[in-house]
């Protein structure tokens, strides 16, 4: 019979993230259908709140390891931690969610313990009575099921694959766990981002919009419009709160000496060496045919495009619609109409 | 501060503008005519080469390696334009470099290659690559190739490191949301997974190249062959997308329309 543990770090108030509360779902989905055993496993300041969220779950033990050490992300105690929770639970099957914290150090641990991992699950199931994992290889572009016979088996899943537990809050019984601590070398200095109202990346925005290179490029009269093409942009996420994402050749421009959009830098770029982020809606404007391009929208679910090529290799076939159009000019009474 | 010992870990992938498609061959999932597609060096392994270029040159008495796993004529044909971006002493692991291959496979043969690097000075390491390849993509195996040269400090995500006169140093971690961390490490060992750095790709320079040269041709000539495979996995379906979608492609339409059809969905 698979144990599987769900391990899951808190959040700076306590909680669990929605991400990972997906994946709380994934854990039960896998313990249901393999007929199997479900621990949690929490690392945090203090786990106890999260405890309490997840006391519905189904899960037979609650480990926690908590203390000033875990309350932030890094690698060596974050890595102690998890394999002290899987030292207790003993699993055959973790399972985590692929935040950047977890992905950093799911694997040292799975090394450590003489397992294997496969990470950025977008899928996960049961077949046979096996698990069977879903993921994607080559940058989006293929597509794989598979299982594979050692234990423990670490599996990280992404975001937005599976609903959010939302089962009823209780009182958990937590068991404690404690970690063997490393010397500590690393120290979290803090988290740097943008003002709230600068913040263009926004991963749960309903939509997702695609600058690409031609913003910056001659238009119609022979000459560049940057400025324009910004207050464009700019105008469009304020009025819709949408994440904005952008062509590699757009934020490259930048390192180039060429003229660039300045609220623009590489953590924007979708693609290949960029992110595949997930977003109901995609609205893609003055990009062209590349590949990179329909990598970094792979997770898009409705998808449009705003260019002059009606030919445009990337928006055909990938896009359900299409408009042939001066982007500068569409953009803007867009802007107007939303007001 | 003594020099550093930078290894960079990466290996080729195939041009991301290439069409590939999943072949099913006798040592597990494949890609079509894979030895025949034109190959780059990683994307962000790339930046990594370049940000340790760059580091090396800022710390008196460094040196840069970049020890990669592929098939050693493929590698030889990426060397040649990257072998003239930055100055590095070649180490190669002679085999697939498949993104199908198990990452704790691909870590235990790097960590090999690494620790029978001649005269490499453990305490003063640092191990770069990519924070993720181009084919496997998992974030996995320098993680674990880390645990494997008893490394403790790891980074993912990294966009900066700044040394310090005491060889401490300050990292840049992508996190949710657009933000960062910041964090600072005592000083070597560490692992540093690099997402795209700050730095442009460095232009072509031929010294450079044939002063690699001269190091890369004999490294290919002694490449060990390195067993690496799918791990045990059993691949039930590896496929393409299926999704085509019917695009309706909107030209007649005047503008006032277009921005209202957009708007509605938006909204909608």
């Amino acid at each position: 019979m698979e144990t599987i543990l769900y391990l899951a770090h808190t959040e700076e108030d306590g909680s669990l993230s929605k991400a990972a509360l997906e994946v709380v779902s994934a854990a039960k989905d896998l313990a249901s259908g393999l007929s199997g055993s479900l621990a949690i496993g929490l690392v945090g300041r203090d786990v106890q709140a999260a405890a309490d969220a997840l006391a519905g779950c189904g899960a037979a033990t609650i480990y926690g390891a908590s203390g000033e050490a875990f309350a932030v992300s890094r690698y060596s105690t974050d890595v102690a931690a998890l394999q002290a929770l899987c030292q207790a639970a003993k699993p055959t099957l973790v399972i985590s969610v692929a935040d950047s914290r977890l992905s950093r150090a799911m694997p040292g641990v799975a090394q450590r313990l003489g397992g294997r991992i496969d990470t950025h699950l977008t899928g996960l199931s049961v077949k046979d009575g096996q698990p069977l994992a879903t993921r994607w290889y080559y940058r989006q572009r293929m597509v794989a099921d598979f299982n594979r016979p050692q234990r423990p088996w670490f599996l990280t899943v992404d975001a937005g694959c599976f609903a959010a537990y939302a089962g009823a809050p209780g009182q958990a019984q937590v068991q404690a766990v404690t970690p063997v601590l490393p010397v500590e070398r690393t120290k979290v200095l803090g988290i740097q981002s943008p003002a709230a109202d600068q913040q263009t990346i926004r991963p749960d925005a309903q939509v997702l919009f695609v600058t690409g290179a031609g913003w910056t490029k001659k238009q119609a009269d022979g000459a560049t419009h940057v400025p324009e093409a910004a207050a464009l942009i700019l105008g469009f996420l304020n009025g819709t709160k949408a994440s904005l994402g952008s062509s590699k050749s757009l934020v490259d421009m930048g390192g180039e000496g060429e003229s660039v959009l300045p609220f623009l830098t590489h953590l924007h770029q979708v693609g290949q060496t960029g992110s595949t982020p997930r977003h109901p809606k995609g609205l893609a404007t003055c990009c062209h045919g590349e590949e990179p391009h329909v990598v970094g929208w792979r997770f898009i679910t409705e998808r449009r495009a705003v260019n002059l090529d009606a030919g445009c290799g990337w928006a055909r076939g990938k896009a359900d619609v299409l408009y042939v159009t001066d982007a500068f000019a569409l953009m803007k009474r867009v802007n107007e109409l939303l007001g | 501060m003594s020099g550093l010992h930078i290894v960079v870990c990466g290996s080729i992938v195939p041009d991301p503008l290439q069409t590939l498609e999943p072949v099913t061959t006798p040592a597990g999932p494949g890609l079509k005519n894979e030895m025949m597609l034109p190959a780059i060096l990683d994307p962000w392994a790339g930046h990594a080469l370049f940000e340790a270029a760059n580091l090396a040159k800022s710390v008196a008495g460094s040196k840069v390696y970049l020890v990669s796993l592929g098939p050693k004529a493929k590698l030889q044909q990426v060397m040649m334009t990257i072998g003239q971006k930055a100055p590095f002493e070649l180490v190669v692991a002679d085999g697939p470099a498949s993104g199908f291959t198990d990452a704790a496979e691909v870590a235990a043969e790097l960590a090999a290659a690494i620790e029978a690097i001649p005269g490499l000075d453990k305490s003063q390491l640092l191990v770069f690559g990519g924070w993720q390849s181009a084919s496997r993509g998992a974030g996995a195996t320098l993680q674990m190739l880390g645990e494997r040269l008893g490394i403790t400090d790891q980074f993912q995500g990294v966009d900066e490191i700044k040394m310090q006169a005491d060889g401490s140093f300050t990292v840049l971690e992508r996190i949710e949301g657009g933000s960062y961390q910041l964090s600072s490490c005592a000083g070597t060992p560490a692992v540093l997974g690099w997402a795209t750095g700050n730095l442009p790709e460095p232009p072509n320079n031929p010294q450079i190249g044939m002063a690699n040269m001269r190091l890369i041709m004999p490294a290919l000539q002694k490449a060990k062959p390195a067993k690496v495979s799918t791990g045990e996995v059993s691949f039930v379906a590896v496929e393409l997308p299926k999704q085509v979608r019917e695009t309706r492609v909107v030209k007649d339409m005047a503008l006032e329309e277009m921005a209202k059809e957009i708007v509605d969905w938006i909204r909608g």
